[in-house]
């Protein structure tokens, strides 16, 4: 990413910015920042270690991440908030989950980690997808159910994947992706790459059967697995405390070694996840509880308020929103003002508009697409794949 | 003639999946003429006219890189990854003919009178007879330890996880001595998790692993069904073709020797729904490894249904590598009268039957489907034009079985051919009771195959 050191006229490259098409979010810094000035930071609570010595409060960090992760915030909220509304609209069929609230623990992950990593998670994937370098476009058009979603349209929202950013989903089945977590840790393991993976689940996920298993076999054989218990407190309508008699999901594993992290504030989540990669690499499995909030429902079939209250849902908002939070940062170390982060807010907008007009553009998947990619064909010995007698048929 | 048939007429097939490929000092394919003469194929001339002017017309380039309009790579077997050292020719053929040998020297050992449960015991022939014979005898476990461990020398990244396959060698003894020699990463001992292993296997599959997920018994595999219908089957196409799940998924079913009703479960007719998976049964220790070695190369999830009282069937099998078409029906005896469609230990009490049938004047002909999903209508097609009679004879139960989905497949595609409704014979739908008599009641046996035949021909 190169930035040009322009730090005086900020608002220029705002309009440069417009003008380029819609390519990665990741490639357009419209903002100038510094590299150089080192800035510390506290999180805003320390850190509880189970089986473990928990990381420093302190973390160093620059201008530069901070602006990144603010536009990296922003634009994921306006994805998800735009996301609302084309379902409202009925172009998004089916489930929709809703990552807003909670993009600090994506962004503090990344910034953590390289896209070798693996990140494997369930089925509020969408901002997972974006931080691995996926485009709004294949976003907004896999959502559509369109060809140039990143799934061909055949996926949905639960299944976004990216092969090359090491992105293995998108899974619906609760509980059913943590398994495949260890055995991408596995897969690491045995080629002896210098690699962790990053295993996503929920509260309520917490609770699956599966997960214990996986997390032993984990254990038994050191894989490089990181289990990241994403806790907003409710698995669909069921708040933790009456779905689990231990909602410590940190020190679940027992003899495995975890930590609990604000899952609000972003530079918690990348130190922790900082460590958590050091303690895998050498030491095995590790579970991080990330702290987190979400502001929908579960979906957007569930308004969110049957089962918490309106004064919480806005005093987490008010109080811990991770947007803000960065927003204060940036704006106490004089970074940038209030006026320039209202800008970066409406070029995430304008982004996240233009990628939805385009993805409504894109056709719908044709017919023959039903039968493509259920089989491979071939296996290397010049035979046939099982779909050679494939059936032609007409559809209505 | 309804449209599916008339696609199956122009597809040309090799009834039995062993194909020939000399690679001649240039390394180019010979021609049609070298390899029929070198095969020994029993082939219809008007058969072998065609396949020339299919290779005539596509010609060698073009038929080895274009994916599925033409068949004619189905008649070029070698592998394109073979290693640069080998020379010698890739595969060996045996035509129909000597299968069918094979069978019926297997079950002239035994004593006339029926056997009801007819599993092949050692084979008890003098030692003359086969001692001149090329290859080697094995049991068909051992026939899938030899597989299995050809493959896991050829590629690396073929790993083996289960429970007890390392260091006990396997419940079975399919995967003795592996963990020995290729460490205890690659022949993993598991807990018993089959719902995380599986999981895992999975997950590591998704990376470009190839592992083979053991199930102790297949009735295990049940607490596994989410990850093999949701993650294994359909990641492929969920993902828009990013992944492939090139697992096999591997182990004994079927009704045993009084194990209980737990332990004698038939999974395939729960596994056949469940899209982008494919099944094989294996019978015979030539197919069992086979059938192995083209699972684990496949880049689909596999799902391999081993019989628990076939382990120790012993044959003699090819010195050479040979690997088996996964979508391939075999020909166990060509016949007349009725064609008999059945798998895995049903064959034995099929060609058991057959004696009987044959002594009593009929002809049938036994076919052992092997591939469970998809069927090979294209075999099995030829064979109901040929009698017009349809038996099958499958281990499953009743309801919602394999046979159950055959006949379907049967009715929809070659009704206009058969003479007689089609007969299925399965499994009574109980859970397989505990006690001797009444588990062989559960079953199929020799005397009502040879009833149904009867019934069928007359």
């Amino acid at each position: 990413m190169a930035l040009a050191r322009r730090s005086s006229n900020l608002l220029k490259p705002l309009s440069t910015a417009s003008s380029s098409s819609s390519s990665s979010f990741l490639h357009r810094r419209p903002f100038s920042t510094d590299d150089s000035t080192t800035i510390t930071i506290e999180t805003s609570v320390p850190f509880t270690g189970h089986n473990c010595e928990p990381p420093s409060r302190s973390i160093d960090t620059s201008p530069k991440e901070l602006m990144t992760f603010f536009t990296d915030m922003a634009l994921m909220r306006r994805m998800e908030i735009a996301a609302d509304s084309l379902y409202k609209s009925k172009l998004i069929r089916g489930f929709c989950h809703l990552y807003d609230g909670q993009e600090a623990v994506n962004i503090g992950m990344e910034a953590a980690i390289t896209k070798k990593d693996c990140i494997i998670t369930a089925y509020r994937d969408h901002c997972i997808f974006l931080g691995r370098g996926g485009t709004l476009l294949e976003s907004f058009s896999e959502l559509m159910g369109r060809q140039a979603g990143c799934s061909r349209g055949k996926g949905g929202s639960m299944h976004f994947y990216k092969k090359d950013a090491c992105f293995f989903g998108g899974h619906g089945i609760v509980g059913a992706q943590v398994p495949l977590g260890c055995g991408l840790a596995f897969a690491q393991k045995y080629r002896k790459e210098d690699h962790v993976t990053f295993t996503m689940y929920g509260d309520g996920a917490a609770n699956q059967g599966q997960l214990f298993e996986a997390l032993n076999m984990a254990a038994l054989w050191d894989l490089p697995a990181i289990l990241v218990c994403e806790n907003n407190h409710y698995g669909m309508g069921t708040a933790e405390w009456r779905a689990a008699k231990s909602p410590s999901y940190y020190k679940r594993g027992d003899y495995v070694p975890g930590l609990k992290v604000d899952g609000m504030d972003a530079f918690a989540v990348k130190q922790a996840c900082k460590f958590a990669k050091e303690h895998a690499l050498k030491n095995g499995p590790i579970i991080l509880e990330m702290d987190t909030y979400r502001y929908h429902g579960h979906s957007m079939s569930d308004p969110g308020s049957t089962y918490r209250t309106r004064d919480e849902i806005s005093g987490v908002r008010q109080e811990r929103d991770p947007l803000e939070r960065i927003r204060k940062l940036i704006m106490a170390h004089d970074i940038a003002t209030e006026k320039e982060l209202k800008d970066i807010e409406k070029l995430a907008r304008k982004e996240v508009d233009e990628a939805i007009a385009k993805a409504k553009e894109s056709p719908m998947p044709e017919e023959s697409e039903l039968f493509t990619n259920v089989y491979r064909k071939g296996y290397g010995v010049e035979s046939f794949g099982a779909d050679r007698k494939e059936l032609r048929a007409t559809l209505p | 003639m309804p449209p599916i048939s008339f696609l199956l007429l122009i597809r040309f097939r090799i009834p039995n999946a062993i194909h020939c490929q000399q690679v001649g000092a240039a390394g180019k394919k010979t021609s049609v003429e070298a390899k029929t003469s070198c095969c020994n194929w029993q082939f219809h001339p008007q058969i072998l006219e065609t396949m020339a002017s299919i290779f005539q017309g596509v010609g060698a380039a073009t038929a080895l890189s274009s994916s599925t309009s033409f068949d004619t790579k189905k008649f070029q077997f070698s592998s394109r990854r073979s290693l640069p050292e080998r020379k010698t020719s890739f595969v060996v053929v045996r035509s129909g003919a000597s299968k069918m040998d094979n069978g019926s020297n297997r079950t002239g050992g035994r004593a006339d009178h029926l056997v009801t449960n007819a599993v092949a015991t050692k084979y008890d022939n003098p030692a003359a007879s086969t001692a001149s014979k090329p290859g080697h005898e094995l049991l068909l476990f051992e026939a899938l330890r030899e597989g299995l461990e050809e493959e896991m020398e050829r590629d690396a990244r073929v790993c083996v996880m289960g429970e007890d396959v390392g260091h006990y060698g396997g419940s079975y003894k399919v995967t003795k001595g592996l963990a020995d020699k290729y460490g205890d990463l690659r022949v993993l001992d598991t807990p018993i998790a089959e719902n995380s292993f599986t999981g895992m296997g999975i997950g590591a599959a998704m990376t470009g692993l190839r592992p083979i997920i053991e199930g102790m018994n297949m009735g295990f595999l049940l607490l596994a069904f989410n990850q093999i219908s949701n993650n294994c089957g359909m990641l492929h196409y969920t993902s828009g073709g990013q992944f492939k799940i090139p697992v096999v998924i591997r182990g004994p079913g079927g009704v045993g020797r009084q194990l209980g009703a737990e332990h004698s479960q038939r999974l395939e007719s729960y596994f056949q729904s469940i899209p982008g998976i494919q099944m094989v049964a294996c019978s015979t220790p030539y197919n069992a490894k086979g059938l192995m070695k083209a699972a684990i190369r496949s880049d689909n999830p596999v799902i391999l249904f081993e019989h628990v009282l076939l382990y120790n069937l012993k044959e003699r099998i090819p010195d050479e590598e040979y690997v088996l078409s996964l979508e391939e029906a075999e020909m166990v005896r060509p016949g007349e009268h009725v064609t008999i469609l059945t798998y895995s230990r049903m064959r034995y009490h099929v060609m058991q039957a057959a004696k009987t049938l044959v002594n009593k004047g009929y002809d049938p002909e036994v076919i052992d489907i092997r591939s469970l999903k998809p069927f090979d209508l294209y075999t099995i097609g030829n064979s109901i034009k040929k009698t017009h009679r349809v038996l099958i004879v499958e281990e499953c139960m009743r309801t919602g079985g394999i046979g159950a989905s055959l006949t379907a497949a049967i009715t929809e595609n070659f009704h206009d051919y058969l003479d007689a409704p089609i007969v299925c014979l399965s499994s009574q739908d109980v859970p397989t009771p505990y006690a001797g008599t009444l588990e062989e009641w559960t079953v199929v046996q020799p005397p009502q195959i040879v009833a149904a035949v009867e019934q069928l021909c007359r």
